[in-house]
């Protein structure tokens, strides 16, 4: 049975991202003739003497105009051991909202720096963007290194320095890998390299094969927002009522007890349905219908939570935003929270503090946070909303901050201060 | 007695649950997503040609709803050109699920001078007309699409939740950051919302679940004679609309169809494949795209795709 790896990329402009992806879809064997054959082509038209692998990723017009990814691309590989979803993240400053989409799905992050620059500005950025959203795993790839020699030196100190920042981000040492590879020739990516005779880790694939995925929403207490309630009331099923959802961490088993939110109303679990039977257990990520004991009222928007072990219910969110937008934001805006599946009106009562992201410094009471800003706020909503911290609870320590005028997605939030530098 | 009764008072804990397969983590979320826009939106309709991805989006809507019927309408538009297989399958599926199932007919735009055929008698591109002017007329705010990421570049940085403005349009640098499984479905009056539940599926995952699930298709997705005639480098059926010229011969093949839409831009391939089996280790082997193999609308340029959801396409 194979399991499915989410991963995404990160790194700025020029580390060769596009062509380190465009190396593991060729290496994989999942670019199919056509491909490769639109690609020589596009290689041939632009003078290019060798075929360019990046075009396989970069698909908008203006990307290949500029040589530059600007949206996240979303790539499809698989080995006889995992698939993997990679999201393929841009590196311009101006696009590290994209960073920010990508990584907050993902398990494992592959962040790439060039060997003749080593880390640099957007390296740490990215990092901090990483730890932020909770990424689990971090691969720096160490990109180019056919190009200062296969110097083992120049690695080490590239991996020292890297893992001093990602340790300042609360990563502990096994969390992070170095991977000396060239994404042009191949070193390391798939096939281990005769040239650096010194590395004796894994290659990137065989790493990305191997990383236990990640176990811990399992290892949470239950929690399950509440998508649909389904009432047939057809002649088969009269008195049907099931609460749909997915699981969004924990385990639940028939017989649970649980408490529904913002009620607060005890019950039991009796059944967890599907179309293909019943099921004696579900866990994080299952989509389900639950049944519980009593008539309570649920209904879309509610949370379903262990009753051992219940989220916090408060109207007072405090929370690092990552400001996804142009439009900047000032203490006293009004903004729609969606958390889970219910949306509420709130203010924002304060901003605390803004995060640099370079000196894992922080500037009180700024007057705005603008694009790409990361920085910690309060927020006071128009209903009690049942959240986790981020850190113990990527689901329900999570949330959107939407615009009310448009619809518009103005900030990821998320519960708490997700990182120790906070 | 004494021992057993004992320890059956003694709380274990429960085993361990393993993680899921990627084909049932790529179910659950669809499922999720499904619910979601029934939870978010007045007027969502199904994209629903009779193909294997919508059948497979059918199939996945059922799922997310049972015991309750699918709460969802199917709509089609009908380039005329659609192979006689497939409309059958289509009607048979509709009728079976009790769905509404709305036709959007490209020939009646083209008779009432909305539309003008084009010279080479591809109808491909037309259906962007009668399917912005369906959904207007009947208010969809949400509209189900089986695209993939995995089929071309312009696709893989669609998001799962795709604003279209008042004109149906796609603007890639306006798009949304789309962040965890928090789907923002906001959208001003006259807007609509795209949602491709099967965003991370590949060709080989539908195919792998297609068999797991016993999902009927239309028979023309397995290897079968046919009378076709070649054209730009693909197998074409023979049909009032799509040909042959007098140039180009037709003979019969053991064809069997990777992707079905228009019929005289959807080639047949070369295969012996009549089963679900066949058909997965056919694929899996095959060095060409179900794409590149088989869609002539696809090689115009190098950004064919993206110009034309810029259009409002699917």
């Amino acid at each position: 049975m194979t399991q499915l790896l989410r991963l995404a990329t990160a790194g700025s402009v020029d580390d060769g991202k596009s062509t380190l992806v465009g190396r593991l879809l060729h290496d994989t064997k999942s670019v199919l003739a056509d491909q490769l054959a639109a690609v020589e082509r596009a290689s041939v038209d632009r003078g290019l003497s060798t075929p360019d692998l990046s075009l396989l990723v970069d698909g908008l017009r203006a990307e290949r105009e500029q040589g530059i990814t600007i949206d996240v691309a979303y790539r499809y590989f698989a080995t006889p051991r995992r698939s993997f979803v990679l999201a393929d993240t841009p590196g311009h400053v101006q696009y590290t909202r994209n960073t920010v989409t990508g990584a907050s799905t993902v398990q494992l992050a592959m962040l790439l720096v060039d060997a003749r620059k080593g880390v640099v500005e957007q390296t740490r950025r990215h990092a901090a963007v990483l730890a932020l959203l909770g990424v689990p795993e971090l691969v720096l790839v160490v990109n180019k290194i056919d190009l200062v020699g296969y110097a083992e030196a120049v690695f080490q100190e590239i991996s020292a320095e890297f893992r001093g920042h990602a340790a300042a981000l609360g990563y502990a040492a096994s969390d992070v890998v170095c991977v000396p590879v060239s994404a042009l020739a191949g070193d390391n990516v798939v096939e281990p390299s005769v040239n650096t005779p010194w590395y004796d880790g894994p290659t990137l694939l065989h790493h990305l094969e191997t990383v236990p995925v990640a176990p811990d929403p399992h290892e949470r207490p239950f929690r399950f927002p509440v998508q649909q309630v389904i009432r047939p009331r057809t002649a088969e099923h009269p008195d049907y009522r099931g609460y749909a959802g997915q699981v969004a961490a924990g385990v639940v088993r028939p017989g649970d007890e649980v408490v529904v939110l913002p009620s607060g109303r005890p019950s039991t679990v009796t059944g967890i349905h599907t179309p293909d039977g019943p099921l004696a257990a579900a866990q994080a990520g299952r989509s389900v219908t639950l049944l519980l004991a009593d008539e309570v009222d649920v209904s879309r928007g509610d949370l379903i939570a262990s009753a051992s072990a219940p989220p916090q219910l408060t109207d007072e969110l405090d929370a690092t935003l990552c400001w996804l937008h142009e439009t900047p934001l000032r203490p006293g805006a009004r903004v729609l929270v969606k958390h889970g599946t219910r949306t509420v009106p709130a203010i924002v009562t304060a901003l605390v503090s803004r995060f640099d992201e370079q000196t894992l410094s922080n500037t009180d009471a700024p007057e705005s946070f603008t694009l790409n800003d990361i920085g910690r706020a309060r927020l006071r909503t128009a209903e009690p909303l049942p959240v986790d911290e981020y850190t113990q609870d990527r689901r329900t320590g999570a949330f959107l901050v939407i615009s009310p005028a448009d619809g518009a997605t103005l900030a990821a939030g998320l519960v708490g201060a997700p990182l120790p530098v906070l | 007695m004494q021992a057993s009764s004992t320890l059956a008072a003694i709380p274990r804990p429960a085993p361990p649950v393993p993680p899921l397969s990627h084909l049932d983590a790529l179910e659950s979320e669809a499922v999720h997503i499904f619910r979601e826009v029934a939870g978010e939106f007045d007027r969502p309709v199904i994209l629903f040609s009779g193909g294997k991805d919508s059948t497979l989006l059918v199939h996945l809507a059922r799922k997310a709803f049972w015991p309750a019927p699918m709460p969802f309408p199917l709509l089609h538009v009908d380039t005329g050109h659609n192979f006689p297989e497939v409309l059958r399958f289509r009607d048979e599926l509709a009728r079976s699920l009790g769905a509404r199932l709305v036709v959007a007919h490209v020939q009646d735009w083209i008779d009432d001078g909305r539309l003008t055929e084009r010279a080479d008698g591809t109808r491909n591109p037309l259906q962007t007309v009668p399917l912005l002017d369906t959904i207007a007329a009947n208010r969809f705010d949400a509209v189900f699409g089986g695209g993939r990421r995995d089929e071309e570049r312009a696709r893989a940085k669609e998001r799962i939740f795709s604003l279209r403005n008042a004109f149906g349009q796609w603007e890639p640098k306006r798009q949304r950051p789309e962040l965890w499984n928090l789907y923002n479905g906001r959208h001003r009056p006259g807007e609509q919302v795209r949602v491709f539940p099967l965003s991370n599926w590949t060709e080989l995952d539908v195919w792998r679940y297609i068999e797991r699930e016993g999902i009927e298709l239309p028979e023309i997705y397995y290897a079968h004679e046919r009378p076709v005639f070649r054209r730009d480098g693909m197998w074409l059926t023979e049909g009032p609309w799509f040909g042959p010229r007098p140039d180009e011969h037709v003979e019969t093949r053991l064809v069997r169809y990777r992707t079905v839409g228009d019929g005289s831009c959807t080639g047949a391939v070369e295969s012996s494949a009549r089963t679900v089996g066949e058909v997965i280790a056919e694929v899996s082997a095959s060095r060409l795209t179900e794409r590149g193999a088989t869609r002539a609308d696809d090689r115009l340029s190098e950004a064919a795709m993206e110009d034309r959801k810029r259009e409002g396409y699917f």
